[in-house]
């Protein structure tokens, strides 16, 4: 056993109302520079829909992730020899129309057009070659469009009868998905990169590009399945999301989190074992959600302390894992899950499935809302099953319904507390069904709709006081370093 | 004293400009050493050039490295006049591959204006200077019918004289003009190494080609190449 700290983010979908708040958070941070203006390294996407880079989630097109060979995996993209053979022209790498291309206005216009019968327009120019363009894409160009017929329904996690379904009109809907990078434990952007530019951090997991080792060879970009690596045009190297460590390290919670107006955010340690990295990634696609799982260790568990403190983890990790509202969801409770596991990444980036409003079209047209059937069936849900088990448990539908049968037992236990107007024995046989009890289920409500930021935000701080002092003699000495190792020099595009 | 500067001198000169350049370069401006792809800008044109440029070029450098190890079994190839053709034609069919690759790479960058975006003056320095080497190269090929003899017995033993610190100018001053400025522009192209793009064909990945696929960093392990060694608990 190789007890190894993640820092791992959960989101609660049903709190989500599609603001964007987190990402121009995140822009605001990180990417208002030459060359990442197309970065969003924390977006929202609308679903059903094409998300961000349009159709991300096809690997037919992309060739993120891994896919099996034999008992094990590989990578999709290139294996090591054709990365070799490939690296002057990278096959699958996606170009900047496949993302959009940056723009502003002219707003000098408005103020320097010559006074004519026409009102003066600020035009868009392109952020790359500063010639006038038309938009036709952008980040979130799809955003609440799920009823349409242009972006939806090239949503690849839709059958082609669900697609002709979802249009009905009784039936439209959609939930919203914020995404960022999902620092996951078998990493396809670190194992394609041939530079060893990214790495995993082992004390936190978080996953890093050393910008004074990538080489541009763009592998990382094609590898990642859920294009969470960016390609920097102006400096000539990749970027992504970095957990804001420099804010964690400070004991200051990450932009997308601090920002999130629906508080869907929880942060916490997970305690996992590094070696069944291998063997969970390559495991039967049915089996991948509860074997990830398996992984996470109980951090209250001796056995696993002990081993925590030979592998050189941090007790305030520990402490802080003991504490974790994100192990709570995503293995006592069992209600989180990882984004599209059949990429076989271990994604650790975990969600609450949207419950979404669960009426469906009745025969004579007309919604049952007696209070026997005040939540009716999940058969019943807007968006199929099989649709929600593509994004969150590689097509295992049993699992994705579970989940939804667990919420759906909170809710109908609070609606009893409080209303009363819930049949009893319907609740006895929903808490037979899903094995949760009325503490329980007083628990996971109080965790979801009641969190203070505290019970949402319990990491650790980093101790870099520790290496700063046993370090040096010279307290300047990582003055304008960033990060393990130090970033020194010009951050400039080489000629 | 013309010939003297030209290949006695100016080789040397070029030479530890371009070692002691890549050095600093690699020391303190690490950052910028990338291969700095456009690809993400445009990807159809590239792909036709810069895999026939890169390809072509490799096969170019493959045939002079393996002259510049045993020039004698490149003589000894070349006393059959069949075998001879074989060596010219081929090489001329790299050259051409490499040539076109090239011109490609060039008519992309000039033409499209995402690119021009991301081009610097010195990419046009270095792209002329490549268009003189394999320009010069292939008219090699296609007028003079003893090139490949011409490098091993006289181009070869000069190389060789160069790097054992002893530059006999003898052996190439009587050779043609053409095969005159392919010799001294591939000694400025090294020079350019350390000023250019060209930097990348340094950082080849290599080590990616026995490294496991995952890379993990530790702050708080010794082995760890951050700051070093931490708490002790």
């Amino acid at each position: 056993m190789d007890v190894r700290a993640q820092i791992s983010m959960m989101f609660h979908l049903d709190k989500c109302i599609g603001c964007h708040t987190c990402s121009v958070a995140c822009k605001n941070i990180w990417t208002d520079r030459e060359g990442t203006e197309y970065m969003w390294w924390n977006n929202v996407e609308t679903k059903p829909g094409t998300g961000y880079p349009t159709k991300w989630e096809d690997q037919e097109k992309y060739k993120g992730g891994w896919q099996p060979k034999g008992k094990t995996i590989k990578l999709k993209v290139a294996d090591k020899a054709s990365t070799f053979a490939n690296i002057f022209h990278q096959p699958h790498l996606p170009t900047i129309d496949d993302y959009y291309e940056p723009w502003t206005y002219k707003y000098s216009d408005l103020f320097d057009a010559k006074a004519g019968d026409d009102q003066p327009t600020a035009r868009p120019v392109s952020l790359i070659t500063g010639k006038n363009i038309d938009i036709n894409a952008g980040p979130n160009w799809d955003d609440d469009l799920s009823g349409s017929s242009v972006y939806a329904k090239n949503d690849p996690n839709l059958t082609e009868d669900e697609k002709q379904a979802l249009f009905e009109i009784e039936r439209l809907t959609m939930f919203y998905l914020p995404r960022i990078c999902n620092h996951c434990l078998n990493p396809a952007c670190v194992a394609s990169c041939p530079s060893g530019a990214l790495y995993k951090r082992g004390d936190d997991g978080i996953v890093l590009l050393d910008q004074n080792t990538c080489r541009a060879w763009r592998f990382c970009i094609s590898g990642c399945p859920y294009k969470k690596t960016y390609y920097n045009w102006k400096t000539g190297k990749s970027e992504k999301c970095i957990l804001c460590f420099p804010r964690l390290e400070t004991g200051q919670a990450p932009a997308c989190f601090h920002s999130c107006v629906g508080r869907i955010r929880y942060l916490g340690v997970l305690l996992y074992d590094a070696d069944k990295i291998e063997a969970t990634a390559s495991a039967p696609e049915n089996e991948l959600v509860e074997l990830q799982r398996e992984m996470i260790l109980d951090p209250h568990d001796p056995e696993v302390i002990a081993g925590a403190e030979k592998s050189g983890v941090h007790f305030s990790m520990v402490e802080a894992a003991q504490k974790s509202p994100v192990y709570k969801f995503v293995k006592k409770w069992k209600l989180a899950l990882p984004l599209h596991p059949e990429f076989r990444t271990l994604p650790m980036l975990f969600y609450i499935p949207p419950l979404l409003p669960v009426l469906g079209r009745m025969e004579d047209g007309v919604y049952n809302v007696d209070s026997d059937e005040y939540f009716t069936s999940l058969d019943k849900a807007r968006l199929p099953m099989r649709y929600m088990a593509s994004l969150f448990t590689a097509g295992n539908e049993e699992q994705v319904r579970l989940v939804l049968e667990k919420l759906l037992t909170v809710r109908t236990y609070k609606r009893a507390e409080e209303v009363g107007d819930m049949d009893s024995d319907k609740l006895k046989a929903m808490f037979e069904k899903t094995g949760l009890t009325p503490e329980l289920c007083e628990e996971i409500y109080r965790l979801t709709s009641l969190p203070t930021f505290e019970d949402r935000f319990v990491i650790p701080p980093m101790h870099r006081e520790y290496v700063a002092e046993l370090t040096m003699d010279d307290p300047y000495t990582f003055k304008a370093e960033i990060g393990f190792g130090g970033f020194k020099g010009r951050i400039e595009r080489g000629t | 004293m013309y010939d003297q500067f030209w290949f006695a001198v100016f080789p040397y000169v070029c030479l530890i400009i371009a070692i002691v350049g890549s050095a600093w370069r690699y020391a303190n401006d690490r950052f910028s050493y990338s291969s700095l792809s456009s690809q993400f800008l445009e990807s159809r044109q590239l792909f036709w050039g810069s895999v026939a440029w890169h390809y072509g070029l490799l096969g170019v450098l493959a045939v002079h490295f393996v002259g510049f190890l045993i020039p004698e079994s490149i003589l000894w190839w070349n006393t059959v006049p069949m075998r001879l053709y074989l060596m010219e034609t081929t090489g001329f069919i790299l050259a051409l591959l490499t040539l076109m690759g090239l011109i490609m790479l060039i008519v992309r960058r000039m033409s499209k204006s995402r690119i021009r975006a991301v081009t610097s003056p010195m990419d046009m320095v270095l792209l002329t200077v490549l268009l003189v080497q394999v320009a010069t190269g292939v008219w090699t090929a296609i007028f003079y019918r003893w090139g490949s003899s011409w490098y091993a017995a006289f181009a070869v033993p000069y190389l060789w004289s160069v790097l054992q610190f002893k530059p006999d100018v003898s052996l190439v001053n009587h050779l043609p003009t053409v095969v005159h400025i392919h010799i001294l522009n591939a000694f400025l192209m090294v020079l350019l190494i350390p000023f250019t793009r060209l930097v990348h064909f340094l950082v080849v990945p290599i080590p990616y080609a026995w490294r496991p696929h995952q890379v993990v960093r530790w702050n708080r392990r010794e082995d760890s190449p951050g700051p070093l060694e931490v708490e002790k608990t």
